[in-house]
């Protein structure tokens, strides 16, 4: 029996960034809480959500306990609608059917900026890391929610490098780069859910997880949060959403 | 006036023989046609439809400098490190999979300076080999623009639209000398037919100046002619065939084999605790040991290939 009380950090991720999915979008989604998020969404609010993989799938089922180790696998492909190129799957963005681009994060700044190609100096990096993928495609071209885990170390006054554009420095400076559409909308974390200003594009707090102090998520940011007029608290996870979360990936090769 | 390099890359097609003819061989022979320092496509991506057996091949043929591209690299860009088969490997994304973390095999050779990791997105490097399957020398895109993976590129060139006044990015076409192409079957010719993702493949057969295809099996010409409207790779831009039953092992062929996950998980702890004396282990043991491809798959195991080929054929249950 799930309990409401006890619960990952991973989980109450899934839960909370499944929640701002909308019936009728297209979620162009990443491998992981990304993934988990809008499967729980389809099955619990949001019956006509289309998910896109990278790999060049579109509107798939995925099959609780076969989650797929990336977005480039044949369990991807499990009852789709379509598959075509991963470069025709990805011009979807750029032709504008996505409303939802949703990743998971390394390192992000307060302008929303995600890093995950170099932490240092990258002509002499001190970790070299995986790479956009699509990922900057996706934070290029669609409005982004991001899920990841609220830590200092990761929440940065600016990343190292720009893997994945948020807000680039701010203000304008997005769409003065030629990126004509997209941007972050909301960023996920164990601690709340954050969003950024209409005018500086700075990060600011939407809502508070149950229990979580202001002090708490300042604390665990390395730049100055601005908060929003009226922050919100959010409802913890239900029996119902931990118990389909958990026939999803009952090895919590996502969620542990 | 068209501009030499655009003649010279045609000149490359009209110089193979293009008839309809037979052109299977052993993967020691398609190997020996991939030569040093050359820029080879490599097909299917993360862990889907590797050409892994012709991978291989090459590996325990000893070539040097070869430069490497594909939309996603995972442990094939290992076993190409680190076996100093190839100094730089241009892709979107690297590492053995999200689940293993990141690669120390790739860190290693990276942050020592030893091998080159090029990072474009993965959007580009799919119009980087659409472009050169359309024999243009650049495509349009509005991604990429601002972020820093950009600035790391001196290949690209940013301009204002002439009709929109749009800021977009150029990115140039790629044309690898050779393509490693791994598919569920296809006929002696080469006719290649593929289920399940096609990745970027079809759009880097057709931009490379060759094809060396790896297939599950080969089937009768008859039987493409029945379905003409599967073949996705015309034999014409093939210039070898090769049988590989499991030649994505110990990645997946969609509809026949999943990964070999414990494989994989074996092979990434080994690597990753130790990327020098680990990698040297695996290569030693896995790649330069077995006789043959097929030695190769006995080490990996009969349990663990059948409960591959048990799921991957599970894909059409659902």
């Amino acid at each position: 029996m799930p309990s409401t009380t006890d619960y990952t950090a991973s989980e109450l991720l899934a839960v909370m960034s499944s929640r701002l999915l909308k019936n009728g979008q297209i979620v162009f989604a990443g491998v992981g809480i990304p993934l988990l998020a809008a499967t729980l969404a389809q099955g619990l609010h949001c019956p006509g959500l289309t998910i896109l993989f990278e790999g060049g799938v579109i509107g798939p089922v995925i099959e609780p306990g076969k989650l797929p180790p990336s977005t480039n696998e044949q369990r991807c492909t499990i009852r789709a609608n379509m598959v075509l190129a991963s470069t025709d799957v990805l011009l979807l963005l750029q032709r504008g059917y996505v409303d939802v681009g949703f990743m998971g994060g390394a390192q992000i700044d307060q302008y929303g900026n995600l890093n995950s190609s170099f932490i240092g100096d990258p002509a002499k990096p001190k970790t070299r890391l995986p790479g956009t993928g699509g990922g900057n495609d996706i934070a290029s071209l669609a409005q982004m929610i991001v899920a990841m885990k609220h830590e200092k170390r990761r929440f940065v006054e600016a990343v190292d490098f720009v893997t994945s554009p948020g807000f680039l420095h701010g203000g304008t400076t997005r769409r003065d780069s030629g990126l004509a559409a997209g941007g972050m909308y909301r960023v996920v974390t164990d601690l709340g859910i954050f969003g950024f200003d209409d005018e500086t594009r700075r990060m600011n707090i939407v809502a508070l997880h149950p229990g979580v102090t202001l002090g708490q998520v300042q604390d665990n940011t390395g730049f100055e949060l601005a908060s929003a007029p009226d922050i919100g608290v959010t409802e913890r996870p239900t029996e119902l959403e931990l118990e389909f979360l958990r026939k999803l990936d009952p090895e919590r090769l996502y969620t542990a | 006036m068209a501009s030499s390099s655009y003649l010279e890359l045609r000149s490359k097609l009209t110089t193979r023989d293009r008839s309809l003819h037979e052109k299977v061989v052993s993967l020691e022979a398609a190997a020996a046609l991939v030569k040093d320092g050359e820029t080879v496509g490599i097909g299917g991506s993360t862990l889907s439809r590797t050409p892994m057996a012709m991978i291989w091949a090459l590996i325990r043929a000893r070539k040097k400098r070869l430069t490497c591209a594909r939309g996603i690299t995972s442990s094939e860009g290992d076993w190409l490190f680190g076996s100093g088969a190839c100094d730089r490997m241009v892709t979107s994304w690297f590492s053995q999979g999200i689940v293993w973390g990141v690669s120390k095999v790739m860190r290693h050779h990276v942050e020592t300076g030893k091998a080159r990791f090029d990072e474009w997105s993965h959007m580009a490097m799919g119009m980087r080999f659409r472009a050169g399957a359309m024999g243009v020398p650049f495509l349009p895109m509005r991604s990429m623009l601002g972020s820093d993976v950009v600035r790391l590129r001196p290949e690209v060139r940013e301009i204002d639209c002439p009709f929109t006044g749009d800021k977009l990015l150029l990115v140039p076409a790629l044309n690898p000398d050779v393509a490693l192409i791994h598919v569920q079957r296809c006929d002696a010719y080469g006719n290649a037919q593929m289920d399940g993702l096609q990745f970027l493949d079809i759009d880097l057969a057709m931009a490379a100046n060759r094809v060396i295809l790896t297939t599950e099996r080969i089937v009768s010409n008859d039987q493409i002619r029945r379905a003409p409207d599967q073949t996705k790779i015309p034999f014409f831009a093939v210039e070898a065939v090769v049988e590989v039953p499991f030649g994505c092992a110990p990645h997946e062929c969609s509809g026949v084999y999943e990964p070999l996950f414990r494989h994989m998980d074996y092979y990434t702890s080994l690597v990753n605790k130790d990327p020098v004396g680990g990698m040297a282990e695996y290569l030693e043991r896995y790649v330069y040991g077995p006789q043959s491809w097929t030695g190769y798959l006995n080490l990996l195991g009969l349990d663990q290939l059948l409960e591959a080929a048990r799921n991957g054929r599970s894909v059409s249950n659902a």
